[in-house]
């Protein structure tokens, strides 16, 4: 862990850099024609700077994010007029209320997807019939762009009245399914055939191997496939906020900042939702590792 | 008695008799449209007595000195048949007349598929076979039709509106209807958009993967930080894409190429440390200099990593080419028809290209795949089929 940290700083710093960089030529041509409109000349110097300031800038400088991010969700909250102290509720206008609409739909529909996901998996591990017919489906559809079908769910369920939370965990349930299915079907069968005869000799039930053997050796398998699945489920999440069109969530504000070119508010949505997915699947990691820990299946 | 209560596929033979029986008693109490017809009842009546014949010639020829053990294979293709004539018969329902009678008459020749596949798959076949093979195609085949003719069976009978849930048949003729409209969109989004963005990343990131790898410190930077990006939800980079490089299929490029590179990244410096000390200790024997040891083998070693992130790649890259284009693109392309024609309520046009979609992504995984077998035929994860 120690042999890490420094070159991932290294790497981390060599972005930032590079990104500051591109800010430059990237922004430096609005600079030049506002100069050249108020028919002054820009130095090198200003030109940096002034690459780094700019409202709408066509690539916004890492720390113009960072304090987006913090006017959005902090300053907001405690001194917005619709903010958290002014009022009690969350401001609708700070990423706190708009990740948090984001974020329980994708948890919603990652519990239904992850639940569903373990019932099949069980199901397929039991039954030939199923294991014959249904795996190779479950197989095949990883190779198909499901998400593709969220724009139907959203309308088709706002059509018959289904709307608010429900549709986009369907979708984030649907992308999390899958994952799920294949990895923990892997993992219920990787009980070698030694231990199952063991149990055999030891006269268990099926019901005993199953508690006993085939699911907590599936552990390993379960966690790997959850981190996919909740990743899964929040990019299901904001691309079901897409198609109602930019009312509230993660997505509706990376699409209303496409609609008004507010190029730093897209970019602090965008990190947002990385910080959610980075958290999530950090937190699906430290269950893990306390998991296996307890169970003694990590040196 | 235990015939009907034990062997495979009991439940189902029972629930098949039940729903049979119910189907017969209500479809005599009433006489209306939408019952089930005569011809119906009587080969459901045929597939079930088969079903129980079948069964106990499954028993028979487990037994160790069978001398006919294609009896229960060809019972079970004439169960097939009958099924298939039922079903036939019931797909010819009048719209949203669906009756109780016709109702259990569907659950039935669902169950009977089901009881199928459940016969067909405790079959003791000898392994490797061609008769396992063709059991590996024919279960998931049988299951799949099943599910569409369910589909196309409950949204006929039930009489579900267009604008929830086209029928599978709908789906089929706007498919053949608008043949060049979606293939406009294919050539679009997946040809121009999705592959050369796939290409583009791919290539960068293995070029830059191999310049990672010769210094140990950089790629301890890069594994952490590659695996951590490649967890983000980078589709939405979509809409700043959108802005840099305009609607044309360029932008949808520029997000498939930032989506694939660091998976494909990540994949290829990890397989590029997959040789043994051995192994490389062999080739400074050699005297093989770091191409010769890179090309000859580092490369092929790192080759089932590289083909397993090209395969992760290959779905997202049609992922990022469709949501890119729902902000933004050109009157063409299958996320903006997807998302156009969803307005419009034409659910069976988006069907069409949700089927454009799954086909086109199932084939670019499956030559992968192929390619995967040609390449890594070494490896043992090859090795086992």
């Amino acid at each position: 862990m120690r042999g890490t940290i420094l070159p991932v700083l290294t790497v981390v710093a060599v972005i930032l850099a590079l990104w500051y960089a591109a800010c430059v030529p990237v922004n430096g041509q609005w600079v030049r024609d506002q100069a050249a409109r108020a028919g002054t000349e820009v130095t090198f110097g200003e030109l940096v700077t002034e690459t780094m300031r700019q409202d709408r800038p066509r690539l916004p400088a890492p720390h113009q994010i960072a304090v987006e991010l913090w006017n959005s969700t902090v300053m907001e909250e405690a001194t917005g007029r619709r903010g958290l102290v002014k009022t009690g509720t969350l401001s609708n206008r700070s990423l706190i209320h708009h990740g948090w609409i984001t974020l329980s739909a994708t948890l919603l529909g990652f519990g239904i997807g992850t639940g569903l996901g373990i019932l099949l998996a069980i199901g397929i591990v039991h039954n030939r019939a199923m294991d014959f017919s249904v795996m190779p489906w479950a197989i095949a559809s990883q190779t198909i762009p499901i998400l593709a079908i969220a724009p139907m769910i959203i309308v088709v369920l706002n059509a018959i009245g289904i709307t608010g939370i429900i549709p986009k965990a369907i979708i984030s349930a649907y992308l999390s399914f899958f994952p799920v299915v294949v990895g923990m079907v892997k993992g219920l069968r990787a009980p070698d055939a030694m231990q199952l005869d063991l149990m055999k000799t030891y006269s268990a039930s099926s019901l005993q191997v199953f508690t006993k053997l085939r699911w907590p050796s599936s552990m390993p398998y379960l966690f790997a496939s959850l981190k996919v699945g909740i990743a899964a489920a929040l990019i299901g999440a904001i691309v079901g906020e897409l198609p109602t069109g930019a009312v509230a969530g993660l997505g509706a504000r990376l699409l209303s900042g496409s609609y008004y070119g507010q190029t730093v508010q897209i970019w602090a949505a965008l990190f947002a939702a990385a910080i959610l997915a980075a958290s999530m699947v950090a937190l699906v990691g430290a269950i893990q590792r306390l998991t296996l820990r307890r169970m003694g299946m990590t040196q | 008695m235990r015939g009907i209560l034990q062997g495979s596929g009991a439940p189902q033979r029972l629930g098949m008799a039940i729903m049979l029986s119910a189907a017969i008693a209500l479809g005599m109490t009433q006489v209306s449209v939408g019952q089930p017809s005569g011809p119906v009842l009587v080969l459901l009546a045929v597939a079930l007595a088969l079903a129980f014949v079948a069964d106990a010639a499954h028993r028979a020829t487990q037994r160790p000195q069978s001398d006919r053990p294609w009896v229960p294979v060809v019972l079970l293709l004439l169960i097939c048949g009958s099924l298939a004539g039922a079903g036939i018969g019931l797909m010819q329902v009048t719209r949203g007349t669906g009756t109780p009678a016709f109702w259990c008459a569907v659950i039935a020749v669902w169950l009977g598929a089901w009881m199928v596949v459940a016969q067909l798959s405790d079959l003791h076949l000898r392994p490797g076979g061609w008769a396992e093979r063709l059991r590996g195609l024919l279960a998931p085949l049988v299951f799949g039709i099943t599910l569409l003719w369910l589909w196309q069976t409950g949204v006929r009978g039930g009489g579900v509106a267009n604008v929830i849930l086209p029928a599978p048949s709908d789906i089929a003729l706007r498919f053949v209807a608008s043949a060049g409209v979606l293939w406009g969109d294919f050539v679009q989004t997946f040809v121009k958009g999705a592959l050369s963005g796939y290409a583009i990343g791919v290539a960068a990131a293995l070029v830059f993967a191999v310049l990672v790898d010769r210094s140990d410190f950089l790629r301890r930077g890069l594994l952490p930080v590659g695996n951590f990006v490649a967890a983000l939800p980078i589709i939405g980079t979509a809409p700043i894409m959108v802005m840099w490089f305009g609607f044309g299929w360029e932008s949808k490029a520029a997000v498939v190429v930032a989506m694939v590179f660091f998976p494909m990244l990540v994949n290829t410096v990890q397989g590029l440390t997959e040789t043994e000390a051995m192994q490389r200790d062999l080739m400074r024997t050699y005297s093989a200099s770091y191409w010769q040891g890179l090309w000859k083998l580092r490369l092929p070693a790192a080759m089932p990593f590289i083909f397993n992130g090209l395969k992760i790649c290959s779905t997202l890259a049609l992922i990022g080419a469709i949501v890119a284009e729902f902000f933004g693109s050109p009157t063409r392309g299958m996320g903006f028809r997807i998302s156009t024609e969803v307005g419009r309520l034409n659910l069976d046009m988006v069907w069409s290209e949700i089927a454009v979609a799954a086909v086109a992504g199932s084939a670019f995984y499956g030559i992968l795949a192929a390619l995967e077998r040609g390449v890594t035929f070494w490896h043992p994860s090859q090795r086992g089929r």
